[in-house]
């Protein structure tokens, strides 16, 4: 068969909404996107343990401490979820790992912050969750079958995360003024920044867009952002506190909430690596890979003279 | 041909990168599994996923750590993904018979009066 | 009653204080398998910290919470024994406190079944299996490192010289324990019988003549409790009565 043929059967699939396995011919470009993609979504939800495991030590009551442990042991476990799915397309998980440390591999920026009061964790949960789980739901429908299906694991167990930080900023906001202060305190840090999640406009692109008719993305970034607000300005008033935008309105033509301009040159610093905490995120990724080097080595020793037992015993 | 020059949630540009890409690997990675699990009341062990551990027994608890995390009672069995020999899609078409004009294999292609319907 | 409350607490302290040790890992493990397995581990010590608590503040009846009780009360008040609040080191310390520390934990609550408390039976039952698996867990590890690589030997050399002393006080009975009816020592037996089994498949040595450091079960910790608690408890006593 021809590639030609073989990219016919390809775009067919797509088309009809067959999901790409594995072990499917697939153009060069969607195994590097795929990948690219799917490790970037990993080391995001690794790299993202670290803000939130921030405050473990010294969330204010044992229920508090037992729901934010939960919740960063998911994003663990979300994160071996999407490792694994972006192993099936030929790049090891130390590969990975390397790619993230060298800095070559992209984490997303919202991690980049930092969290400075127990307010923030909430932030975190309905703010970054909440964006999070937009883009995740329509990742359910992505082409790349073992994506599509760590998404769908992903998100039966993502909804927990942003209600519980709502629930978190909710009793803030019906506390104490100096409560109800940090609550507002952490909206005005955070809320710019969750919108960043979204990437920059649509008009930045001026070319073909591969993505959607390879159906790796499958709604815009404008779209998902529009979304995300409209929602969120819904939610906020159950809370009782402002957004810190004075441009957002509702648009009674437009059937949405219009909102100001995102600070893109705080955008791509951050994308650089200017952000406040680009630095400390990696170091301690890195630093904890390092020291395990000999955890990881010892084990792999230590299974190898099992075997090595085994056999002679077999023998 | 320019692709990908939107961007989305997680997918920033290889150009916007940096970095280096020195990529030693130690040689102590640990091998990847694949994880099948059967919940309490299931009656087979699907695939969850993979996950990377040093040995056998390491799988096993690392399977129930990451996928059960919320649920009781289950099965889990661990396999070194290099021990699975997977069926070529291609031959999909030959290797499962068409169930499409045997119908008469199904269930519901029978129809019973109410009283035996719990069948 | 008021050993019975004492006990509970040092139950209490014990699982909170380990579980908050446990989760400063959080982020930081040899590789992200291993991170979500020691925060299961830290998950189930908070959980049972919890019930302690909650029954404890029962038998207090003066307006006691689990959250007063693990967030206002201070280091001399705090009963956990001197194992547990141990620093992490490098993860052979912290297997090794793990295993240690489950070890007692797992034949301690298989002998509070037959406590004649219910509840304090109830917790130990609903605790056991997940206590098992921490053992297990825990037992694999010092295994895996004992007889791994020359470093990861000479870690855990490293790691039972310095938690070693503090074993004795598993099984030295505070005065609320033996007013409890609690018989530590019918536990001791098992307890090195199950280190020795593991040691020897670990090619590690069980030490002898150790002189043993007592004090925490009667609130008299190492220097190491009172940072635990400064983070532990900053935000109750930042934000004093207020709701979270």
């Amino acid at each position: 068969m021809s590639v030609q043929d073989l990219e016919q059967i390809f775009q067919q699939k797509i088309d009809n909404e067959v999901k790409i396995e594995p072990k499917d011919w697939m153009p060069d470009a969607y195994r590097k996107t795929n990948l690219r993609q799917i490790s970037q979504h990993a080391h995001s939800e690794i790299v993202g343990m670290l803000p939130e495991g921030n405050w473990i030590t010294r969330a204010p009551s044992l229920k508090r401490k037992a729901i934010l442990l939960a919740k960063v042991q998911d994003e663990a476990g979300h994160g071996l979820y999407l490792y694994s799915a972006a192993e099936t397309l030929g790049q090891s998980r130390e590969e990975m790992i390397n790619d993230l440390h060298s800095g070559k591999a992209k984490y997303s920026s919202i991690f980049n912050y930092p969290t400075l009061t127990w307010a923030d964790i909430g932030a975190i949960g309905w703010l970054v969750d909440g964006a999070a789980i937009m883009n995740q739901v329509m990742l359910t429908r992505t082409s790349y079958g073992p994506y599509a299906r760590a998404m769908v694991r992903i998100c039966k167990e993502e909804s927990f995360h942003q209600r519980q930080g709502f629930e978190a900023l909710l009793v803030l906001s019906r506390g104490t003024d100096e409560q109800k202060a940090m609550c507002q305190d952490a909206i005005n840090r955070w809320w710019w920044p969750a919108l960043m999640m979204f990437g920059p406009r649509d008009t930045e692109s001026t070319n073909s867009d591969q993505s959607m008719k390879w159906k790796i993305k499958r709604k815009s970034n404008d779209e998902l952002r529009q979304n995300f607000v409209d929602m969120i300005a819904e939610q906020i008033k159950t809370l009782g506190m402002k957004l810190p935008d004075d441009k957002l309105k509702w648009n009674e033509e437009r059937k949405h909430y219009d909102f100001g301009e995102i600070n893109w040159d705080e955008f791509w610093q951050v994308v650089k690596g200017n952000g406040p905490c680009n630095k400390q995120r990696l170091d301690a990724r890195r630093k904890a890979w390092e020291n395990g080097e000999w955890v990881r080595e010892a084990a792999a020793a230590h299974a190898a003279k099992r075997v090595a037992k085994q056999r002679e015993i077999a023998a | 041909m320019n692709f990908i020059r939107k961007f989305y949630y997680g997918d920033i540009p290889e150009e916007k990168g940096g970095g280096k890409t020195d990529s030693k690997t130690s040689g102590h990675d640990w091998p990847l599994w694949e994880v099948f699990i059967r919940s309490k009341n299931g009656l087979d062990h699907k695939h969850a996923g993979s996950l990377h551990a040093a040995d056998a027994q390491m799988a096993i608890e690392n399977a129930r750590d990451v996928y059960t995390r919320r649920m009781e009672g289950v099965s889990i069995w661990v396999v070194e993904s290099k021990y699975i020999t997977a069926s070529n899609p291609e031959e999909a078409g030959e290797l499962y018979e068409p169930a499409v004009d045997k119908i008469y294999r199904h269930p519901t292609f029978y129809n019973l009066p109410d009283e035996v319907n719990h069948m | 009653m008021s050993a019975l409350i004492d006990y509970t607490l040092q139950l209490a302290d014990n699982a909170l204080i380990l579980g908050q040790r446990n989760s400063e890992w959080c982020g930081h493990g040899p590789i992200l398998e291993q991170d979500i397995a020691i925060t299961n581990i830290s998950l189930d010590l908070i959980g049972q910290a919890r019930s302690f608590y909650q029954y404890a503040a029962q038998l207090k009846a003066d307006g006691s919470t689990e959250d007063s009780l693990a967030y206002l009360r201070t280091e001399r008040e705090f009963k956990n024994c001197l194992l547990v609040e141990q620093p992490n080191g490098d993860w052979a310390q912290t297997m090794l406190r793990q295993f240690l520390f489950s070890n007692f934990q797992f034949h301690l609550y298989q002998y509070l079944l037959d406590s004649p408390d219910k509840t304090i039976a109830a917790i130990a039952e609903k605790s056991l299996k997940e206590v098992k698996y921490h053992l297990r867990w825990s037992s694999e590890w010092v295994i895996r490192l004992g007889d791994g690589t020359e470093e990861s030997h000479t870690r855990m050399l490293t790691a039972i010289d310095e938690l070693w002393r503090y074993t004795g006080e598993l099984f030295v009975p505070a005065t609320y324990e033996q007013e409890s009816g609690i018989d530590l020592a019918s536990l001791k037996n098992d307890w090195q019988n199950k280190v020795k089994a593991v040691f020897e498949e670990a090619t590690l040595t069980v030490p002898e003549n150790t002189f043993m450091q007592t004090g925490g079960k009667t609130g008299k910790h190492t220097e190491h409790l009172g940072y635990i608690l400064s983070d532990l408890q900053y935000m109750q006593r930042a934000y004093p009565g207020s709701e979270w």
